[in-house]
């Protein structure tokens, strides 16, 4: 056969190849392809998809997870511990605290140990090291160890809080390398007290991967807390000695970060609490991580993983979809049955069992439980999500480890009632979280049905680790936050065990970037403070403000902050007086004046009632040992300065002098934030204090001039503004002592560069050009618009603009206005940027406040502009329009109509442009030349531009529509003559398509041209197009016609509407009654007074309308109705008014909204035109209805009667007959109103 | 009441009414809606020095005196609100 031939053929062929090649029992490389055989140089991994910028470029955004934008600081949210519940303190009463429950007592106490262990462990640290330097000086060898590499490790890798130096030094100290522990954690790290003994004792400290809490942990620290948390007997066995193991890290190698190993290591780092690999890397060290958690239950075995983990996984399964081996029928199908044989696999072939190569060749599974190959089911649909049972909605992988038991088809009459609460709440939390909306709906308001039902306790243990959950997403967190916001509020006072617990979870909202969780964040705790209480509060978080962690101390000191604007401020007043007073910790000074910071940042000018209070509690911090509680005194003494602003100096009386005096002795951070209490404090003086307190500030000022340090120069420009806005602060000296050296050392280049410091110098520059005038600081920068540098020309070019709209351009004299605008040509026609604004403005209010005098450069103005227009670029285009349209006023002063005649005529040959940004801009231009030289002017004439601008009508464009829209606005209104009547016609049918625009700008543009058509060529033809138009489908359509046709009928005056508007009624269409109604509304909005002559024509057809069986009619015709009172009020229609009064006061029992609102709304218009007196009558018979549903309406009505007007009533209240019986003796008459003289 | 309807501005409007004193709801009785009549009343009648003026020559006392007694009358009926 030739086959075989054929086939031994190539077999032999191959097989050369691959001798040639690579073997495949051994482990070779092509060289040629892989060059060497340096293995090291191998791409070991598979980089992870960058998926989400395909689909971005494709539109569909995938949903943010919140952990992808957190930097590492903030997700140090997930090492927090959501702690066991604690004791309530109210609901024990009198009994002594079960021992099981942790108490504040227990707390404080394990904080103090954390603290105590700390200690130890620096003196340990210390000790060590000096034995070290010791030996080291002793036997000069000692050198091996000291070849550890010195890493920072998670922990300080953004604590950026100036202890930066020192904590270097802690990290490089080499008391741990005797323990020969690479990248361990320094004591620093040690784990807070809550998490070491948080009842599960003896887990020792756990390492990230861990630290989201699975149900199966919860569930296990539920279950044992008795034998555990007995207070003193913590964290089992937990020596000092012994934390090193707690803190290593369970892969051996630690040169990359653990987020982007590869999924082989990760084989070995199973994310199983219990599976901390006991490595023994020190010796002396014995490992019992989690020794008491190694038999994982199952949700232990789904594990927590980390986001990365997640993805993997996705991504791997669906390769893994993609690569699976073929089958024998699927390659059957696939090829011919002839010329094909099947042969057997060669003598030779190994299958690959290496697992470098196994990990070179395909992408396997991780080795976990976590996932394992799926078996062969060629009929599965993979894209589509198993459906889940019971009607659930779908569950992401990362659901399954919390939700994962729903998924199992127990028999729910086999549970016990306590497991089926549980389920019941995970299946509502699912839906929350996952489900469609109208299911989130329901599942939201049964979960807050039955709150108190669930019970607090189930709850927040379902709910909170899943805020925990490292893959959230913003939605989702933000509709599990609503949850627990909805459930607060049902559960009250239950919930003062788990108040940390839910401090944990939702602190971290406080920091978040996102405004609205920083919202949401204060919300939460401002009900949960009502809900627990101070005590409950300040028990809960007291232990975390001298926390070892910087993070916890600043989530806890917002916390503090939102609770004192919950309960206020007086309430915390001791408390916070006692911690900044704290003798203990500085931890807990610095926490505490911070808690002052953020309180005044939080509420603002509310501070003033108890800023003498809050100033006194924290002034003592400026002379503190620490220098972070020194910076945070200042810091919070500037919050505290600008939320009093412009009151409260007097009591910042007790730190001037510390401020003025620590300015000399302070540098670096403390000296920035003592000039920015300082910048904060000046402005809050009188003058004379201003004055002299800024000249005591200003040399150390100027001094800063010069820093390097970003951060200082923002501050001290800050603080120059500040200074110098003040009203002791004399021009003169700001001239001559300050502008020198602050141009020398600010305006440059450098500053242009960075966007927070070309803000903070334009801004204090611009102040300064307040008190010195235009012409000292435009004089010092005018040259540099010719800089070559383009970003500092903007800058140049934005103080310049800034300055001259401030002050004018009075003060420039004649040489600086030619070097003025020789400077802004130069820049307006140098400029390359996208940003075009800034030249645009600036040109525009420079030309603007010179006025006349730039009458000898308009030639050359108008010749840029003019070359410009013809520019390839259609950014120059558009800009050269703009600036058209901003000095067409000056030219109209200087009298140059003839060149803006010239320019018209430019501009209309333009009118062709295709770019609509750039269409719209000359029409833009157009129409400012226009409304400066007339109708009659304008060249080209009217009779030619307006043709022209009938078809851009069409156009789709916003910018378009909304500048033609005016455009043809303006000429129907000023130069209607000009245009014969067909051709306004032809305009009213374009101008109906206009009135469904998006934009409101354009729709009322629209709705006011039809008014000035109208009026130019009478209403009748006008009318019937928009008449006819309320027959359309659309609903913003018919809305915007009847708005059209009121403002016409206003225009025209009614009578020449009525007739025909209310003829259009008796089409027996809903559509079309309901838009005459509501142009009706609308009309006699419009026309106000002028209403009392239509009011009896229209009555009966008000008549039928609030008869209609139709809820629409009687809305609308009720909005008629209030608009008609309240325009007729006083001029004597009473009598038409109670006739339609008698037919709105039966609507008032209606329930749909829209329809109960415009009933209530015509009530008041009545209580407006009749008088409170009359619609009191009306309401009487009700107040006091043997059916509630009656009463609850008539008060609804009573009461907005009795606030619109309480004193008319007096007169109106009926005669009360006085209750006098033997029990009680109450006079309900008024006798006084009975006198008569 | 439709589930939409919870939380639309009639209830609101309702809740908000309820914030200001002398407003009435559902449940008021008789007494409380009579001692609301009597303090606006009162007020009403030391708020408009004209009704004050009448007052006085009707019971021929000063006005000062009405508007003072007058006063003493809200404080008592101020008092039967609180209970």
């Amino acid at each position: 056969m030739d086959i075989d031939n054929e086939i031994a053929k190539t077999q032999e062929e191959r097989r050369r190849k691959e001798e040639e090649l690579a073997s495949l029992t051994s482990l070779t490389f092509d060289r040629d392809l892989y060059g060497g055989t340096d293995r090291d140089a191998y791409v070991t991994s598979i980089p992870m998809p960058r998926g989400e910028d395909d689909d971005n470029a494709l539109g569909f955004r995938k949903p943010a997870k919140i952990i992808d934008r957190e930097d590492e600081y903030r997700r140090r949210r997930l090492n927090q511990v959501i702690s066991p519940d604690r004791h309530d303190a109210f609901a024990a009463g009198e009994k002594t605290p079960d021992p099981s429950v942790r108490t504040y007592a227990d707390v404080m106490r394990e904080q103090a140990l954390a603290r105590e262990k700390e200690e130890t462990l620096r003196a340990i640290a210390k000790k060590k090291k000096e034995e070290e330097e010791a030996a080291k000086v002793e036997k000069e060898s000692g050198g091996a160890a000291a070849a550890v590499p010195k890493r920072r490790n998670r922990w300080d890798q953004s604590q950026d809080d100036g202890s930066a130096a020192a904590k270097k030094a802690k990290t490089t100290s080499d008391w741990d390398l005797p323990d020969a522990t690479p990248g361990i954690g320094r004591w620093d790290a040690t784990p807070t007290p809550g998490r070491v003994s948080d009842a599960t004792p003896s887990v020792g400290r756990r390492n990230r991967w861990d630290e989201t809490p699975t149900p199966g942990r919860l569930a296990d620290s539920d279950a044992t807390p008795a034998g555990g948390v007995t207070p003193g007997a913590t964290p089992a066995g937990v020596t000092w000695d012994a934390t090193p193991k707690g803190l290593v890290t369970p892969t051996p190698k630690r040169q990359r970060s653990r987020w982007d190993e590869t999924p082989a290591t990760m084989g070995s780092a199973t994310p199983m609490a219990g599976a901390t690999p006991a490595v023994p890397l020190t010796p002396g060290v014995t490992p019992f991580g989690g020794t008491d958690l190694q038999t994982p239950t199952p949700s232990n075995l789904r594990g927590p993983m980390t986001p990365e983990q997640y993805n993997l996984l996705r991504w791997e399964k669906d390769i893994e979809e993609r690569n699976r081996p073929l089958t024998d029928e699927e390659l059957d199908a696939m090829f011919p049955q002839e010329g094909y044989k099947i042969l057997e696999p060669p003598a030779s072939y190994v299958p690959i069992r290496t697992p470098a190569r196994k990990l070179l060749a395909t992408p396997t599974p991780m080795g976990t439980p976590l996932y394992a190959i799926p078996e062969e089911n060629r009929g599965q649909q993979f894209d589509v999500p198993k459906e889940a049972p019971g009607g659930l909605p779908f569950m992401k992988p990362e659901d399954y480890q919390y939700f994962g038991s729903l998924l199992n088809e127990e028999n729910e009459e086999e549970l016990t009632p306590e497991e089926q609460k549980e389920r019941k709440i995970m299946k509502l939390l699912l839906k929350v979280k996952n489900g469609t909306p109208p299911q989130r709906k329901t599942a939201l308001r049964q979960l807050t049905d039955k709150a108190r039902e669930f019970g607090a306790n189930a709850l927040f243990n379902r709910i909170l680790p899943l805020l925990m959950q490292p893959t959230l997403e913003d939605q989702e967190r933000h509709l599990l936050v609503k949850v627990i916001d909805r459930v607060l509020y049902k559960l009250d006072e239950l919930v003062r065990p788990y108040v940390h617990k839910i401090l944990v979870v939702i602190e971290p909202l406080l920091i978040d970037e996102d405004y609205y969780a920083r919202v949401e964040g204060r919300e939460i705790i401002s009900n949960l403070s009502k809900a627990a209480g101070l005590a409950t509060m300040i028990a809960a978080m007291r232990p975390d403000i001298d926390n070892i962690d910087e993070y916890v101390r600043n989530t806890t000191a917002r916390a503090f902050s939102v609770v004192a604007s919950a309960l206020g401020i007086p309430a915390l007043l001791p408390f916070l007086k006692a911690v900044c007073q704290s003798k203990k910790s500085w931890q807990a000074r610095h926490t505490g004046i911070k808690i002052v910071q953020q309180i005044a940042i939080l509420i603002g000018c509310a501070v003033l009632p108890h800023l003498k209070s809050l100033v006194e509690i924290i002034e003592h911090g400026l002379n503190d040992e620490n220098q972070k509680v020194r910076t945070i005194t200042a810091l919070s003494l500037a919050a505290l300065a600008e939320a009093a602003a412009p009151y409260g100096i007097e009591s910042f009386d007790s730190v001037l002098k510390p401020l003025w005096k620590g300015i000399r002795s302070h540098r670096g951070k403390v000296l920035a934030a003592f000039l920015k209490a300082i910048g904060f404090i000046i402005p809050l003086m009188d003058a004379i204090y201003a004055s002299y307190y800024t000249k005591e500030v200003m040399f150390i000022l100027i001094r800063e001039f010069q820093s390097p340090d970003e951060e200082m120069k923002k501050i001290v420009l800050k603080v120059v503004k500040q200074c110098v806005s003040t009203e002791g602060v004399e021009a003169e000296y700001i001239r001559n002592d300050i502008l020198p050296e602050f141009f020398r050392n600010f305006w440059v280049r450098r500053m242009a560069l960075d966007r927070r410091n070309y803000r903070q110098l334009v801004e204090t520059t611009v102040e300064m050009a307040n008190k010195v005038g235009v012409a000292d600081i435009v004089g010092r920068i005018v040259e540099d618009l010719k800089d070559e540098s383009e970003p500092y020309r903007r800058m140049v070019m934005e103080t310049i603009e800034k300055v001259v709209a401030n002050l004018g351009a009075s003060d420039i004299d004649a040489r600086l206005e030619e070097l003025l605008i020789d400077g802004i040509l130069y820049a307006f026609q140098e400029q390359t940027s996208d940003d075009a604004n800034v030249m645009l403005n600036g040109f525009g209010a420079v030309v603007n406040s010179l006025g006349q005098r730039v009458k000898p450069y308009l030639p050359q103005i108008c010749g840029t502009i003019k070359w410009r227009l013809n520019n390839k670029s259609a950014k120059v285009r558009q800009q050269a329009a703009d600036l058209i349209s901003r000095i067409a006023v000056v030219m109209k002063q200087c009298q140059e109509e003839q060149l803006m005649g010239h320019l018209g005529v430019v501009l209309y040959e333009y009118l062709g442009e295709e770019y609509p940004e750039v269409l719209g801009s000359i029409l833009g231009a157009l129409k400012a030349i226009v409304n400066v030289i007339g109708m009659t002017k304008m060249t080209p004439p009217i009779k030619d531009l307006l043709p022209r601008l009938t078809p851009i009508l069409k156009n789709r464009h916003e910018k378009v529509q909304e500048n033609c829209i005016d455009l043809v606005g303006r000429i129907a209104d000023r130069g209607a003559e000009f245009v014969p009547a067909r051709e306004w016609m032809r305009i009213c049918f374009e101008l109906l398509e206009m009135l469904k625009a998006h934009k409101k700008g354009i729709r009322r543009a629209t709705v006011n041209t039809f008014g000035y058509i109208a009026k130019a060529i009478g209403p009748q033809d006008v009318l019937a197009t928009l008449l006819n138009n309320l027959k359309v489908q659309e609903r913003q359509n018919r809305v915007c016609t009847t708005v059209a046709i009121a403002i016409v009928a206003e225009t025209c005056s009614p009578f020449t509407v009525l007739p025909a508007l209310m003829n259009e009624y008796r089409v027996p269409e809903l559509n079309v009654q309901n838009g005459v109604l509501k142009s009706l509304s609308f009309l006699f909005e419009y026309i106000g007074e002028m209403g009392k002559d239509y009011i009896y024509a229209v009555t009966p057809l008000l008549e039928d309308a609030l008869m209609d069986r139709d809820l629409v009619h009687r809305q609308t015709a009720a909005s008629a109705v209030k608009h008609m009172a309240l325009g007729v009020a006083g001029l004597g229609c009473e009598d038409a008014l109670v006739h339609l009064m008698n037919y709105v006061w039966p609507n008032i029992f209606e329930t749909s909204p829209h329809v109960i609102n415009a009933v209530m709304e015509a009530i008041e218009g009545m209580r407006v035109a009749l008088g409170a007196a009359i619609v009191l009558n009306y309401c009487l018979q009700g107040l006091f209805h043997p059916a509630r549903k009656v009463r609850e309406v008539y008060w609804k009505i009573y009461n907005s009667l009795y606030i619109g007007s309480q004193d008319a009533l007096v007169a109106a209240y009926p005669i009360l007959e006085d209750e006098q019986s033997s029990e009680q003796n109450n006079i309900y008459s008024r006798p006084e109103l009975m006198m008569f003289v | 009441m439709q589930a939409s309807d919870r939380f639309n501005i009639n209830s609101q409007l309702e809740h908000l009414q309820a914030k200001y004193v002398g407003t009435g709801h559902a449940d008021l009785n008789r007494f409380e809606w009579a001692v609301n009549i009597q303090r606006d009343s009162y007020a009403s009648y030391i708020g408009h020095y004209p009704m004050l003026a009448y007052f006085a020559v009707a019971e021929n006392e000063s006005i000062g005196r009405e508007r003072y007694n007058f006063m003493q009358v809200n404080n008592i009926l101020s008092f039967c609100l609180v209970f």
